[in-house]
């Protein structure tokens, strides 16, 4: 009987060995695609993400979102501080909605889920302490913040970014029609799709997107500066260059004439140097420069600028166009700035950094430091060059035309007493109501300490050069001053 | 018949010892469970760590006078289970308690591990010698019978189609557990006393002999009351335990792998024509097969929801586990009885659950351990098919959890919430103690005081030649 004893045991010990197998393959090769292949069955994801003490989001440390202890099921309430002025950033984190912007990008940091946390992790897990996310610190100051974003009227669509050149770093970044993100982070998601109905009801507003890094706009004669850096790289333009200056521009075979913008200062001249084209903005010239250097070269040059890449700051950009396979109209209307070439805001403030920073492009970076619950320092984002855009002969050469647009051309509002500043304006028309507004550069122009890409969208031209370079003018003098 | 030598030692100081490390396990689950609600000394705390504690040492005592050459792991590994079952309620509770409607299952089940080890108590200090059992073979049969039926009776409840509980006054009770045990008694009676006939006699094809057909007949109950139970009370889980507490009983008895062969040819077939004429057993196999399909997630009643967030539970635990409290397995439906597993995985991992299972391997192990060095046939079958049964339930309930087999409405032995399972495993718990006392008990010494031939005997029966032991073999 013993034997069958022993063969019973040695089948009931096999039993055991399939059920620890099995939970083997269950909790630890199969654990992953479990846990996140099928998120509409698996609530737990969600129950654990918005049940943990987040992390908070730091402007000067000053938390802008935070997560409070809340009374439901979830035990957090996200909570954003100054709502309106960061909701862009901070974007929202929402049961029904999802989660946008830094909330999106950086939840694994938030909610303390990152690799980079694991260490911090395995302390707070042995010592018994809750789990709780890490916070991360923004580049913004909130001073220029809140003066940016007094400086877009309200009922106004647009948007200011300001960066520091040599480092990337973002000091403000703001867009109107902006909205409150606590409206759709509460925990009655039938209250959340209700007040998203409302928002998105709101005409200009997008909830679900950052208008300066994923809004595409016509940038008009700001795109004037990549012709001028690509007809200097290109070695058959210098500053002695003389250009004809026609007030409009014709194309043989077709009756659509490029003009020369009718009330500026370009009819004073026949030709025009570089110089005298970007003080007047000219359109002639710059077409012609286009049709002499071709699609590629413009393309080329666009691309040295950042045009056609996406980034991560950690925010997603969505990459600026400049169109290709083009008819030599197309190509003449592109190359001002109008057709198909479209931009983020963020972008344009990325070319003047550029042209700023001795032609070297820095890596645009919203974030500053982040650091664990303990508040021990995890990371802090160094500078990071993205590409040389263009030579440093290019850029001081159109730093200098550029301090010339301010103090003889067309952005003289962006005047700042004592200090040259860098400038270039443009004027995009996108419809019969109303033209985009456009305000990008530096300055001090021989130690540049800040760059400022201003637009603001569907204006009309007076209101529009109003609400651009004179306020260029205050954020210089708000940057310089602080 | 034994070839096993124990030590005859007590070893009920390592007992002691062993039940305070269980004792420190169980309640520091509970501690932690409750520290969750920031009440980690709730007055469910107190009454959870001093039933343990006071049954657990109450049993102990008994043992020390009573049965002190038990085996010593038993008691503590059970006690550890137990407990952590608890714990695992509480913390369910304690998520549960959102709901305003919702009554606490801790305290009832803490109630109802008091009754459980004080009837396991009570067994040992009663029944002193398991083979005074054997005297009831064929009462057991009909006490069995009984118990199947009763819920069949207008005494029965139906809850989730399946009709295995009766209602008695303050609560519902599930009869089938208590059979469990007499049926073991019945079968191991029934066939230590005719085990030489079964074996005897019969036909050899090949290298297996094949019983004679009357003798199939104990078999054939044991068919029938597998089958019934899956047809009249929609209970395939324990319609398995049955049949395979059974077949290893009387593979035990016959020591023939032909037995076995019939015996799952059986069962195979039962299988099949279930799964033709009950939709519930299909639609079980379905969403076992296809538990990932939209479909049958979706389909209610008989759908993979329960199954599949299960593996979810589980697969959030991971290896190390969310921790007590952590973790959402209130997200699981009978996450404190049927899918206590898949809780105790989600928030105790990997580590935590295969720590669990190997509680029960020991256990399991012991039980057969006793089964071995017991002397007596009767004892042998009844120890190896009672903990037999408890590997196969784990296999059963685990391997349904993991998907490895259809889910099956078991409980966890020891850990989940319900009362007669509760009381069913700690009577098994005290039969087991009881059968390893007799395998460990040391021989008699000393002067032979009575007549020669009743000497040689084992508890007052003679025994068998040693020519007839080696034909038994």
């Amino acid at each position: 009987m013993n034997q069958a004893i022993r063969s019973a045991w040695v089948v009931a010990i096999g039993m055991f060995a399939l059920v620890l197998g099995s939970l083997t393959f269950v909790q630890f090769f199969q654990a992953e695609s479990l846990n996140t292949d099928r998120p509409e069955w698996n609530s737990r994801q969600l129950y654990q993400d918005f049940g943990r003490q987040r992390g908070a989001i730091l402007v000067d440390g000053r938390a802008i979102a935070q997560s409070v202890p809340s009374d439901d099921e979830f035990n957090f309430q996200r909570v954003y501080e100054e709502p309106e002025l960061y909701a862009h950033l901070t974007g929202y984190y929402s049961l029904s909605l999802g989660s946008t912007q830094l909330e999106q990008s950086q939840s694994d940091i938030l909610s303390g889920t990152s690799s980079s946390l694991f260490y911090d992790r395995m302390v707070r897990l042995f010592s018994g302490a809750g789990s709780e996310g890490a916070s991360v610190e923004l580049t913004i100051d909130p001073q220029i913040q809140r003066l940016a974003s007094d400086l877009i009227p309200d009922g106004q669509r647009g948007s200011i970014v300001v960066m520091e050149p040599s480092t990337g770093n973002i000091l403000a970044m703001v867009s109107k029609p902006t909205y409150d993100p606590n409206l759709v982070s509460g925990h009655d998601t039938a209250v959340i799709e209700q007040n998203a109905a409302l928002l998105n009801e709101q005409p200009g507003l997008s909830i679900y997107s950052n208008p300066a890094t994923q809004s595409l706009v016509a940038p008009g004669s700001v795109f004037k500066l990549i012709d001028a850096a690509a007809a200097l790289e290109s070695g058959r333009y210098d500053a002695r260059s003389e250009i004809p200056n026609p007030p409009a521009l014709e194309f043989p075979g077709i009756e659509y004439a490029l003009p020369n913008f009718v009330t500026g200062g370009c009819a004073s001249r026949t030709t025009a140097d570089l110089r005298f084209a970007l003080e007047q903005s000219c359109n002639t010239p710059f077409a012609q420069i286009a049709l002499d250097l071709g699609e590629d070269a413009i393309q080329e040059q666009a691309a040295k600028f950042g045009f056609g890449e996406e980034l991560s700051i950690p925010t997603q950009v969505i990459a600026s166009t400049f169109p290709s396979d083009l008819t030599e109209p197309e190509l003449a209307q592109s190359a001002i700035g109008q057709f198909d070439t479209r931009v983020t805001p963020l972008q344009m403030a990325m070319v003047a950094s550029a042209i700023a920073n001795d032609g070297q492009q820095m890596q645009p970076q919203l974030i500053k430091s982040i650091r664990a619950a303990d508040l021990k320092l995890i990371e802090s984002p160094q500078p990071e060059v993205l590409r040389q855009s263009v030579s440093q002969a290019t850029a001081d050469q159109l730093t200098d035309w550029m301090v010339n647009v301010v103090d003889n051309g067309t952005a003289a509002g962006a005047r700042v007493p004592g200090v040259r500043v860098a400038g270039k304006t443009g004027t995009a028309e996108v419809s019969e109501t109303g033209d985009n507004a456009w305000f990008t550069g530096f300055a001090p122009a021989d130690d540049p300490q800040v760059a400022i890409s201003i637009v603001m969208e569907n204006v009309d031209i007076p209101t529009g050069q109003q609400l651009t370079s004179p306020s260029a003018k205050r954020l210089i003098e708000a940057v310089l001053n602080r | 018949m034994s070839d096993v030598l124990t030590v005859p030692r007590s070893r009920r100081n390592v007992e002691l010892a062993l039940l305070v490390l269980a004792l420190a396990v169980a309640v520091g689950a509970n501690y932690l469970a409750g520290t969750g609600r920031e009440e980690p000394f709730s007055d469910y705390f107190w009454s959870q760590a001093l039933t343990l504690g006071l049954m657990g040492l109450f049993v102990h005592g008994i043992l020390r006078f009573r049965a002190k050459y038990a085996d010593p792991v038993i008691l503590p590994v059970v006690i550890a289970l137990n407990g952590i079952g608890l714990a695992m309620i509480h913390r369910l509770d304690l998520a549960a308690a959102v709901n305003p409607d919702f009554a606490p299952v801790a305290p009832q089940q803490v109630l109802w591990t008091a009754v459980a080890i004080g009837a396991a108590a009570i067994l040992l200090l009663l029944l002193r010698d398991h083979r005074i059992l054997r005297r009831f073979t064929y009462i057991s049969l009909i006490v069995s019978a009984v118990l199947l039926l009763l819920p069949l009776t207008p005494l029965g409840l139906e809850i989730n189609g399946a009709r295995i509980w009766i209602s008695v006054g303050f609560g519902t009770f599930q009869p089938g557990e208590v059979a469990k045990i007499t049926l073991a008694i019945f079968f191991a009676g029934y066939l230590s006393t005719n085990r030489d006939l079964i074996l005897l006699a019969g036909k050899k094809i090949g290298p297996l002999q094949f019983p004679r057909f009357r003798d199939l007949a104990p078999m054939g109950a044991a068919w029938l009351v597998s089958i019934g139970v899956l047809i009249f009370q929609r209970d395939l889980g324990s319609s398995i335990l049955f049949f395979g507490l059974f077949m290893v009983m009387i593979y035990v008895a016959t020591s023939r792998v032909s037995w076995v062969l019939i015996g799952l040819a059986a069962i195979g077939a039962g299988v099949f024509v279930a799964l033709e004429l009950f939709s519930h057993v299909a639609l079980r196999f379905d969403s076992w097969i296809n538990a990932f399909s939209p479909e049958v997630y979706e389909r209610v009643p008989g759908g993979s929801h329960q199954v599949v967030q299960g593996l979810f539970g589980l697969a959030n635990g991971g290896l190390l586990g969310t921790g007590l409290g952590g973790g959402r397995p209130d997200l699981v439906t009978y996450a404190n009885s049927d899918m206590i597993i898949a809780a105790l995985g989600e928030e105790l991992g990997l580590i935590g659950v295969v720590a669990i299972v190997m509680l029960y391997m020991i256990l399991v192990s012991r039980g057969i351990r006793a089964a071995l060095g017991t002397k007596d046939g009767f004892g042998k079958l009844l120890a190896c098919g009672l903990s037999f049964t408890i590997a196969l339930q784990c296999f059963v309930v685990i391997g349904g959890i993991t998907r490895l087999i259809p889910l099956t409405g078991l409980t966890t032995p020891f850990m989940s919430a319900g009362g007669s399972s509760l009381l069913a495993n700690w009577l098994i718990v005290a039969l087991i103690l009881l059968i390893s006392e007799t395998a460990r008990r040391p021989a008699p010494t000393g002067p032979m005081k009575d007549s020669f031939p009743e000497a040689l005997g084992v508890n007052g029966k003679p025994v068998k030649k040693r020519a007839e032991r080696e034909a038994t073999r």
